[in-house]
This record gives C-alpha cells, sequence and structure tokens, in this order.
C-alpha cells in the first residue's frame, strides 16, 4: 500500500456517507509515522470520522484505510481487536467508566488483554498514572477528579498496553489554560517516550502552532491543505487563511443557507 | 393521506421488536462464563436485587396486609374465614408475587439499568469499550441479563415470604386466628410444583423480560439527556405490559 515506511496511516480515496449526507469524499490523507500530527477543520467538517475510519468502527463506501501494511476497511471481528490494542484513544470527555476508581480504569486494558499477574498490573498501573502526574489519584473515583484530571487519566488508560498509535479527540476543548499546558506537554512527552505515531484532532489552532510536526486541514468533504503548522499559517489559500486567522466569515460562510431575508420576511407577512 | 403514517404507526413496533430480538440473539451469540464474567454477574445480581430488597420487602408485607384485610371480610360473611391462607398463599404464590415483584423490579433495577447503559452510550463509555477492544456485549450486555434471570426469581420468594408474614400479622395477631389452623390450611392447599414451581417459573421468565427490556432500551437510547429520559420511562411501560400479557400467556397454559 504505502509508497514509504514513514507513513503510519493512509486513506486511499475515502468517500463516507451518512445520513444522506457525503461527510468525506475521494479524500486522499497521510499521517507520518513517530510524529504528532494535528488533523484541523472546522465542526462538522469530518475530522472525528476519519479517527473512526481508522479504528474500523466505520467502513468507508468507497476507497482503502491502511495502517501500516494492515487494510483496515477489510478487518473484523478478531483481527480488528488485534488492530485496536495496539492504537490507544482519547476520547473527548476521557470516557472513563464511572463505577471504577483511576487504578481500575487504567488496569482494564490490561486485565482483559493480558495474563501479566495482579502485582505486575499494579506497577504498569502505577508507572502510567505517574506519567500523567496522577499516580496520588490512583484510588479517586472520576467523580471526584476535575475535567483536565479525567482526560489524563484516559490518556494514562489510552497508553495501558503501550500502543504504537495514539488519537486524542479534541484534547484541548474546555480546557483552564494551566489543563491546557499540562495536555500540550504530556501529548509531546508520550510522542517522544515511547515513540508514538500521535494524531490530534483539534480546531484550536494555536495549541497546533506548538504541538505539531505536521497538520493537515479538512474541510468541504476533503482534505484542503498539508505541511507544518509554520506552512499552514503562511498559506495563501482563502479557506486556508479563514480556518488558521479564526475569520468569521469567507469561503465557510457565516450565515447557515437560507432564503433571502426580504423574501423571507415578505413571506411570513403574507403568511398571516 | 398516504397510507404512509399508519403504516409506520403498525410497522414501527414490530420493527422494534425485531431489533430488540436481534440484539438477544447477539448477546446469547457472544455469551462466555470466565471468572471475570461470574464476578461481574454477582456484582450485578447484588446491585439489581440487593437493592431492590427494601422496596420488595415493604411492598410484600403490605399487599399480605390488605390481601388478608379484603379477603377475611369477605370470606367471614360466608363463616368461611379458615379460608384466608389458603387465599392469600394461592393468589400470591400464582400470580401476585412475581407479578407485583417483577413489576417493582422494573421500577427499581430495570430503570436504573437502562439509565445506566443509556448514560454509558451518551458519555461514550461503550465507544471507549469497543475501542479498547473489549465488547460491550460481553461487559455490560449480557451480566446484567443474566442478574435479572437470578434477581427477580430471589426477589419473588422474598415478596411471597413477607406479604405471608404480613398476612399473618393481621389474621393472626390482629383478627385472633387460630395459628395452626392458618398454617395446616395453606400447606394443604399449595401444590409444590403447580402452585409455587409455576410461580417461579413466571418470575424466571419476568425476570428475563425485564432485564431485556431494561438493558435494550439502554442500548437503545439516544445519546442525550432526553433519550436516556424516554428510554427510562419506556422502560417501565413496555415491562409492565409484557409482564401483563406474558402472565396471561403462561397461566393460560399452566391450568
Amino acid at each position: 500500500m504505502t509508497e514509504s515506511s514513514d507513513i503510519a496511516i493512509s486513506l486511499r480515496r475515502v468517500t463516507v456517507r451518512l445520513g444522506g449526507r457525503t461527510i468525506l469524499e475521494d479524500l486522499d490523507l497521510d499521517i507520518p509515522a513517530g510524529q504528532v500530527t494535528a488533523v484541523m477543520g472546522p465542526s462538522g467538517a469530518g475530522k472525528t470520522t476519519v479517527l473512526r475510519l481508522v479504528t474500523g468502527q466505520l467502513k468507508p463506501d468507497a476507497g482503502e484505510v491502511w495502517i501500516g501494511e494492515t487494510r483496515v476497511d477489510r478487518l473484523g471481528g478478531k483481527a480488528l481487536g488485534r488492530l485496536r490494542r495496539n492504537i490507544g484513544v482519547l476520547l473527548q470527555n476521557g470516557a472513563l467508566f464511572t463505577d471504577l476508581t483511576s487504578f481500575d480504569n487504567v488496569a482494564l486494558p490490561l486485565r482483559e488483554h493480558t495474563r501479566l499477574s495482579e502485582s505486575l498490573i499494579r506497577r504498569i498501573v502505577l508507572m502510567k498514572l505517574e506519567m500523567v502526574g496522577l499516580r496520588g489519584a490512583a484510588q479517586l473515583y472520576p467523580s471526584e477528579l476535575s475535567g483536565g484530571m479525567k482526560r489524563r487519566v484516559a490518556t494514562a488508560r489510552a497508553m495501558a498496553l503501550d500502543p504504537g498509535i495514539m488519537f486524542y479527540d479534541e484534547p484541548f476543548a474546555g480546557l483552564d489554560p494551566i489543563s491546557l499546558g499540562v495536555s500540550l506537554r504530556l501529548i509531546r512527552d508520550i510522542n517522544a517516550a515511547l515513540g508514538t505515531t500521535s494524531v490530534v484532532i483539534t480546531h484550536d489552532v494555536r495549541e497546533v502552532a506548538k504541538l505539531a510536526d505536521h497538520a493537515c486541514i479538512i474541510a468541504d468533504r476533503k482534505l484542503v491543505a498539508t505541511g507544518t503548522p509554520d506552512e499552514l499559517a503562511a498559506s495563501a489559500d482563502p479557506l486556508v487563511r479563514q480556518f488558521m486567522q479564526g475569520e468569521p466569515d469567507g469561503p465557510v460562510p457565516f450565515h447557515y443557507p437560507a432564503h433571502a431575508l426580504d423574501e423571507e420576511l415578505m413571506l411570513r407577512g403574507e403568511s398571516r | 393521506m398516504s397510507s404512509g403514517a399508519p403504516q409506520t404507526a403498525l410497522t414501527a413496533p414490530l420493527r422494534e421488536l425485531g431489533r430488540a430480538g436481534l440484539f438477544l440473539l447477539t448477546a446469547f451469540s457472544r455469551m462466555r462464563f470466565g471468572p471475570r464474567q461470574l464476578a461481574e454477574i454477582l456484582r450485578q445480581v447484588y446491585f439489581a436485587g440487593v437493592r431492590s430488597l427494601v422496596i420488595i420487602v415493604i411492598c410484600g408485607f403490605f399487599v399480605g396486609l390488605v390481601l388478608t384485610l379484603q379477603t377475611y371480610d369477605t370470606l367471614t360473611r360466608f363463616g368461611a374465614a379458615d379460608a384466608v391462607s389458603t387465599v392469600l398463599a394461592l393468589s400470591l404464590f400464582r400470580e401476585l408475587g412475581p407479578v407485583l415483584a417483577a413489576l417493582l423490579f422494573a421500577g427499581r433495577a430495570g430503570t436504573s439499568i437502562t439509565a445506566e447503559i443509556g448514560l454509558m452510550r451518551a458519555t461514550e463509555q461503550l465507544d471507549a469499550l469497543d475501542l479498547m477492544a473489549i465488547d460491550p456485549m460481553e461487559r455490560i450486555v449480557q451480566p446484567r441479563l443474566l442478574a435479572g434471570l437470578i434477581a427477580l426469581p430471589a426477589l419473588v420468594l422474598i415478596f411471597n415470604l413477607t406479604a405471608i408474614v404480613g398476612g399473618i400479622f393481621f389474621a393472626v395477631f390482629l383478627m385472633g386466628s387460630d395459628p395452626i389452623s392458618f398454617w395446616a390450611n395453606m400447606q394443604s392447599s399449595v401444590e409444590l410444583m403447580r402452585d409455587f414451581g409455576g410461580g417461579m417459573f413466571k418470575s424466571v421468565c419476568f425476570g428475563f423480560v425485564a432485564a431485556w427490556l431494561a438493558v435494550w432500551f439502554g442500548w437503545s437510547a439516544r445519546p442525550t439527556s432526553e433519550g436516556v429520559a424516554l428510554a427510562t420511562t419506556q422502560t417501565v411501560i413496555a415491562t409492565a405490559i409484557a409482564v401483563l400479557v406474558l402472565d396471561f400467556i403462561l397461566s393460560a397454559f399452566m391450568l
């Protein structure tokens, strides 16, 4: 499949339709191995759909999805399960199990997928929690943690099995500046320490500039730009510029499609 | 008007039933029994069963009281007050115990199961399990289904027991009936397999249906607060109807 072994994830001419709406159309996307890649785009552009495609939760209507030499969209059952053990995913709200402590949340994938002894699992879990700075919160339940702490525990859980690929879905949404700084450092540290391929799905342009080695923008069902964050910031493309500079109007219009205001007001008046 | 609307009104419940049936088949086809599954089943029996105990004991006692009060009053007019324990035991074992306990179970444990699974869906916990290559059917659905099967018959036993205690309290302690004839009449009129066994068989069926519907409505709930609220309401309504319909069918076959 891939032309180069430096590519960890590859989407080839992928089309996805959901509920009669085309989300992605003929999308080509390469995610380089061992780097932090940001997948950006306006809300509803299909960023999370990329995550669902790569983890095999969603099959494309057309096209191919590859992780290394494995074609994901043809996998099912146990083969898909084996693939997913090599992918860690931090979901937007952490998705911790509320009836389990932080420790048990992180231990869950180890208990399910390995035959390690409890003493070894305990060591691994404490090491993972130490990495995210929450070893001291091991016995706390999710209800006792702040939003940022929940995501850090969820990050520890996502990397419990030392995956080769880490996905972070909107990791900065709703975080205070300190938690945001912690998250940025954590993603960088995990990438460096474990040598993983990290994919950050976000629309936070400023954070991406600090974090990502590589970035791409999905809009209008397609990949519209790719490069380093600096290259994207300097782009002359109107859509890329609107997105990177946060302009309220441009190729992505401020107004949701509607009849002309005069026409609408007139229609309302007549109907009365 | 097109025939679409009435057609949909007719086919929608059937489609829902079909989806719920397929869901159940999938859950059973992936059934596994390891030490971890058994531990989780026991945990769910605790949540569904032990936490329903208070409501079952209180309601059972008062059902026994009121049933004895009504029958004692009526039977005394015909000089048949001794038959109070017979009426109490037969109505409890055959019908009231399983049916009322199942309805209480749906209100207490069923809604709790639906809300829990619905919120797991809304907060992406089911997605997280799937992404960790842990089958949500195996980890979430199966233990709760089996817990309903185990917990409701046990709750029916306790319901019947406390209702009889309520009956004794009214007939013997308040009305002064002879305790020996109370017990003797009950013992001679109840057939172990037909009356007691039949009621227990019903309770297994009701437990299964109540757990199935609770899990299904939670699983298929829309991942919003309104969706979860609607799903819990649907659980109570659907379980009440299913239990009463099933009770009639089972009773017709058992008599």
